[in-house]
């Protein structure tokens, strides 16, 4: 047994090592066990109880595309430290490029894979005008900017009628070309965009890894740890921050093309606030600023959502409970639709992890060692006792021999 | 010897708050020069002037002879000169497509549209070679303290401004930023270009963290260590951007006697083996007069001697600043 | 080393009153104007375009009616700044303290009352009860609402990093929309218009609604009381000190808790009264009201100047002008992309805000 440890520990430190040296071998590594795990698993018990096969396939597709926006949004707000609440506009604008350039509606049938690129670089042109005038401004305004362009988004989509259909949507959207060796995306079975969608997550997370660990990274941090000493040290902030945002923008964008050709429909109602709230928590769970973290941490969140609170009602309904009755509050656990509750749960989850844990669920090993070491330090804390004020004259000078005199 | 720096008449004013009064200061190049002052003078907002971090209320800042910090002027001009170009492009793609040429006028769009992108972003990044185009114009604005950087400047904080989680290699890493060439697409292609930077930029990381005694200690994270070594740190990480001329606020603030006499070989040091202008705002008087070649007084924002150590140390109106009455 | 200024410049009361009177006085006729005129052009308004005649009261009416919708987002958007102010944080849950405050306002109504239609005319006494204790209960209980959600949900962030308070707003803002769609569900919950909608006054062709004059009545003197008691109390001159400068404002003995919590208290307080308002006005109430209302109160506080309470209620009525301006001539449903264009223009030509000081936007 110790023997056993020892050797699991070992193993352990061996694969740590590797892990850093070569990272982009590790994730495609790493995501070919978890492909042939998410082929093979849902046709093992318990798995194969829930639902069929098929079903899964649809679920881990679906998870992917919440996995990828998680992956786009980590670097805004968890790499970057810059708050952004309209991601679902982004989402939404890669979604309507390829319904455009796909559809009967605008009579086009453009390839799918480049369209991949085309919609991203749409979102990314957007995500950069709507950027580069906020982010020379302090981080709140690109908070309720991006708010606002949330807002506005689906409303535009909504109120340009002849251009997008309005409420209805533009439907009927044409399904990526045959891939070799897997055959044509048929309306039967989503394995196909299974596929796709792993490598995308795949190639997402390398690239995404590749500017984590260099120079464009560190500077991302250092503007999230301190802007102003990040501007001290050579950072053009306003630059970086818009790279950042971009880039968010991009893979927003990305997943917009993926889920438009898989839903085949795209309307303004999929691309609401609670969009980007939602992905917004699944970074926030997932560990902000730790992209594995983040995209297990979107899959969990996304499958407890479709498959897990669906579960709950099943058996809620069987297990059937007596109703409790006082006078005005009426509590019957067979007829409460646990889905209802998903954005409130959200909610909950997220004020919970920024209060208690604000590493988030998966840490990385250099997170969850600093966060100890500063247990031990205590109010020695410089991140606790130093605010970070953006503003010239906020903390400059009130800071120390110069204070108010 | 010429001026690494060069300030003329600066003020600053926040509000009613005289914070700087008409200062003229000079750095001759290798030099030590220091700026003391009793509490409240305004060396740190003079500091953070010179940093680019304020823009002076008047007065203008020369930075190895190039005016650098000054007030902004016509700077209303500027979004009309970055909104020429795509205004030009727009002009050209509606002529084109008065002739009907559709494959013609979409490629115009395009253009116009991320022209239009181009110029927003360097508008708002403001690129020092930017800043230098539009001085032609006639349109001035300060350089931001990244630009300072560039140009030339490190800095440490008065009160310690580390990046707090990160490591202390990644502290002096950061710093390097403005001196490393690798593009963000270098990073996703992780190109060899890429991959050699990071490893001299390393190799560079760690011979300045031996410099200021902190060897070996690299994988810490900033906040985790102790203060003497945060403070070094962060003269490191000044270092890293290969500064002409480095800026030091109370750089012995808060250390004991044996830490204050290392830190002062370290600051001697910095200017024989790398060949350093420094600036120091210090109030340890020991380790202004033992290294300093010029000591320049401040007091209500207004400078009331400079002098070598000596000069300084007699003048009446500095002991009258500091101490209210003459020395019994 | 003023950043933020809650109040504005110091000058005698009496001048001030009057000098901010005049200039509404001639925003207002300015207004009438534009949308008398607008009201006339084929182009602009196509098919719908009046007659001078029918225009004119139109333009009165419709004047009037920008004024209440104003002081409701004005009412919002001193919360939303008195906040930022202290404490450099956009309370985005205080849209939904709103929303809270007009559900309360109608279980008042319907639960204590009984009143579902309109009172009548001649019963004034009786209007005068119900909506004084509307406001006497709601006032205080989406304050307290708001005192709470600062205990809980931000000050332990108090002097950290400024995100982590930030995402959790916006979390707090989520969990009270949901939590009211649990309680109340989705859509239009009917809100009785006890204020009766008959009651008004002829001026010329022109019916002006009593309504809309006691909305606006109502929010200028509450607006007035917090002046007064920001600029003229002992707690008021320490939300000023804090707003200044914290630090400062403690080591001279202000009780920063005690303050903060002030603050939250009026902002939730002063979003409860627009609640109760909102229901008498609109007659629905929903769960995702805070949503869209606080959207537009913030951008009034934004381009009034953050942190400066004058400045909201001046940005509230300009919302409310703008957005009253839009659905006169028939584009109601861009109202809200015509506020996302004013909040961007004002980020991008003047991000302090009308009367808002000097913000750094360097680093």
């Amino acid at each position: 047994m110790k023997q056993l440890r020892a050797r699991w520990t070992a193993f352990r430190s061996r694969s740590h090592t590797f892990a850093e040296h070569h990272r982009s071998a590790t994730i495609v590594i790493t995501m070919l066990i978890a492909a042939i795990l998410l082929i093979f698993l849902p046709r093992i018990p318990p798995l194969n109880a829930i639902q069929g096969a098929n079903p899964w396939y649809d679920a881990f597709a679906n998870a992917g595309v919440f996995v990828l926006l998680a992956m786009g949004l980590n670097v805004v707000v968890g790499l970057a430290g810059l708050l952004d609440l309209g991601y679902a506009a982004f989402f939404a604008i890669g979604a309507y490029t390829y319904a455009y350039s796909n559809s009967p509606f605008s009579g086009l049938d453009l390839p799918f894979f480049p369209m991949l690129l085309v919609g991203a670089a749409v979102a990314a042109v957007f995500g950069i005008a709507l950027g580069a005038p906020t982010l020379r401004l302090r981080g709140d305004y690109l908070a309720i900017m991006t708010l606002g362009f949330g807002e506005i988004v689906p409303i535009v989509f909504v109120n340009s009628d002849p251009y997008t259909r309005g409420t209805n949507g533009i439907g009927g959207i044409y399904r990526p070309e045959a891939l070799p060796f897997f055959g044509e995306f048929s309306p039967l079975t989503s394995f196909n965009y299974m596929v796709v969608m792993i490598f995308i997550v795949t190639v997402a997370m390398m690239l995404l890894y590749r500017l984590h660990d260099s120079r464009i990274g560190r500077a991302w941090m250092a503007i999230r740890e301190d802007e102003l000493a990040a501007a001290a040290n050579g950072i053009n902030t306003v630059l970086t921050k818009l790279l950042a945002f971009a880039l968010g923008a991009t893979t927003s964008g990305l997943a917009g093309v993926f889920n438009a050709s898989k839903l085949t429909i795209v309307s303004p109602d999929q691309f609401s606030f609670s969009v980007s709230f939602t992905v917004l928590a699944m970074v926030i769970v997932g560990g902000m600023g730790n992209i594995w973290g983040v995209a297990a941490g979107a899959f969990i969140v996304y499958l407890i959502q479709v498959v897990l609170l669906k579960q709950l009602n099943t058996i809620a309904e069987t297990i059937n409970l007596p109703a409790l009755d006082l006078g005005p509050i009426h509590f019957d656990l067979a007829k409460i639709n646990f889905t209802d509750y998903q954005y409130l749960l959200f909610g909950i989850a997220l004020v919970l992890m920024m209060l208690k844990r604000p590493e988030g669920l998966f840490p990385s090993q250099a997170r969850r060692a600093e966060l100890h070491a500063a247990e031990d330090l205590g109010a020695n804390d410089p991140a606790l006792v130093g605010a970070l004020g953006e503003a010239p004259g906020s903390d400059e000078l009130t800071g120390g021999s110069e204070g108010g005199s | 010897m010429t001026d690494v720096l060069n300030a003329t008449k600066i003020t600053k004013r926040f509000g009613g708050l005289v914070a700087v009064h008409d200062v003229d200061f000079t750095i001759p190049e290798g030099s030590i020069v220091s700026l003391i002052g009793p509490n409240g003078a305004g060396k740190t907002t003079f500091f953070n002037i010179i940093a680019g971090i304020y823009d002076p209320t008047a007065g203008s800042i020369d930075f190895h002879g190039e005016n650098m910090i000054a007030r902004a002027r016509r700077a209303w001009l500027e979004p009309f000169l970055w909104l020429t170009p795509p205004a030009i492009l727009l002009l050209i793609t509606l002529a084109i497509s008065t002739s009907g040429n559709q494959v013609l006028t979409g490629l115009g769009i395009v253009f116009t549209i991320l022209t239009l992108l181009g110029s927003m972003v360097t508008g708002v990044s403001r690129p020092l070679a930017y800043q230098r185009a539009i001085r032609r114009f006639g349109i001035f604005r300060s350089a931001r303290p990244n630009d300072m950087v560039v140009a030339g400047l490190g800095r440490t904080f008065q009160n310690i401004r580390l990046f707090a989680n990160m490591t202390a290699m990644d502290n002096v890493l950061v710093g390097m930023h403005s001196r490393l060439k690798t593009t963000w697409i270098d990073a996703l292609l992780s190109t060899p270009r890429d991959r050699r930077e990071e490893k001299t930029s390393r190799v560079r990381a760690n011979e300045l963290l031996t410099l200021v005694g902190l060897k070996g200690r690299g994988d810490v994270v900033a906040k985790n260590l102790p203060y003497g070594d945060q403070r070094r740190l962060e003269i490191a990480r000044a270092l890293a951007s290969d500064p002409k001329l480095l800026l030091l606020d109370e750089p012995t603030a808060g250390m004991n006697p044996n830490e204050t006499a290392n830190l002062t070989r370290l600051i001697g040091r910095l200017r024989s083996e790398l060949g350093l202008t420094v600036l120091l705002i210090e109030h340890d008087m020991r380790v202004v007069m033992g290294i300093s070649d010029r000591v320049t007084v401040l007091d209500h924002g207004e400078r009331i001697a400079e002098g070598t150590p000596d000069e300084v140390r007699r003048d009446p109106k500095v002991i009258e600043a500091y101490l209210g009455t003459p020395p019994a | 080393m003023t950043t933020v200024a809650v109040a504005g410049r110091r000058s005698n009361p009496a001048s001030r009153f009057l000098r901010i009177a005049f200039f509404a006085v001639v925003a207002i006729v300015i207004y009438q104007l534009v949308l008398f005129i607008a009201l006339q052009q084929t182009w602009l308004v196509g098919t719908s375009a009046l007659p001078a005649d029918q225009a004119f009261p139109v333009a009165v009416q419709q004047t009037i009616n920008a004024l209440s919708i104003g002081a409701i987002y004005a009412l919002i958007a001193l919360g939303y700044t008195m906040v930022y102010g202290i404490i450099e944080l956009i309370n985005f849950a205080h849209g939904d303290v709103f929303m809270v405050g007009a559900f309360l306002s109608m279980f008042v109504t319907l639960g204590i009352f009984g009143q579902t239609v309109g009172v009548s005319v001649t019963d004034i006494p009786f209007l005068i009860l119900l909506l004084a204790s509307a406001l006497i209960i709601v006032m205080p209980l989406t304050g307290l609402l708001n005192v709470t959600i600062e205990r809980i949900f931000y000050r332990p962030f108090r002097g950290g990093s400024r995100l982590a308070p930030l995402i959790t707003a916006v979390g707090v803002s989520f969990i009270l929309q949901n939590l009211a769609l649990v309680f109340v569900g989705s859509g239009d919950r009917g809100a009785p218009q006890v204020f009766p909608l008959e009651w008004q006054i002829k001026f010329g062709e022109a019916k002006i609604s009593v309504l809309s004059i006691f909305i606006f009545a109502l929010a200028v003197s509450l607006m007035v009381a917090l002046n007064l008691f920001v600029n003229k109390t002992r707690l008021g001159r320490a939300m000023r000190a804090t707003a200044q400068d914290q630090q400062a404002a403690s080591l001279m003995g202000v009780d920063l808790n005690q303050t903060i919590a002030l603050t939250f208290l009026l902002g939730g307080a002063l979003a409860g009264a627009a609640g109760v308002v909102w229901g008498l006005r609109f007659g629905y109430v929903r769960q995702d009201l805070g949503f869209n209302a606080g959207l537009k109160s913030f951008t009034s506080a934004v381009l009034g100047g953050i942190g400066n309470i004058n400045g909201a209620a001046l940005g509230g009525f300009f919302i409310g002008f703008t957005e009253n301006l839009a659905s006169a001539l028939g584009f109601s449903r861009w109202s809200e992309f015509l506020v996302f264009l004013i909040l961007t223009f004002v980020l991008i030509f003047r991000p302090t805000g009308i009367l808002g000081q000097q913000l750094g936007d360097r680093a």
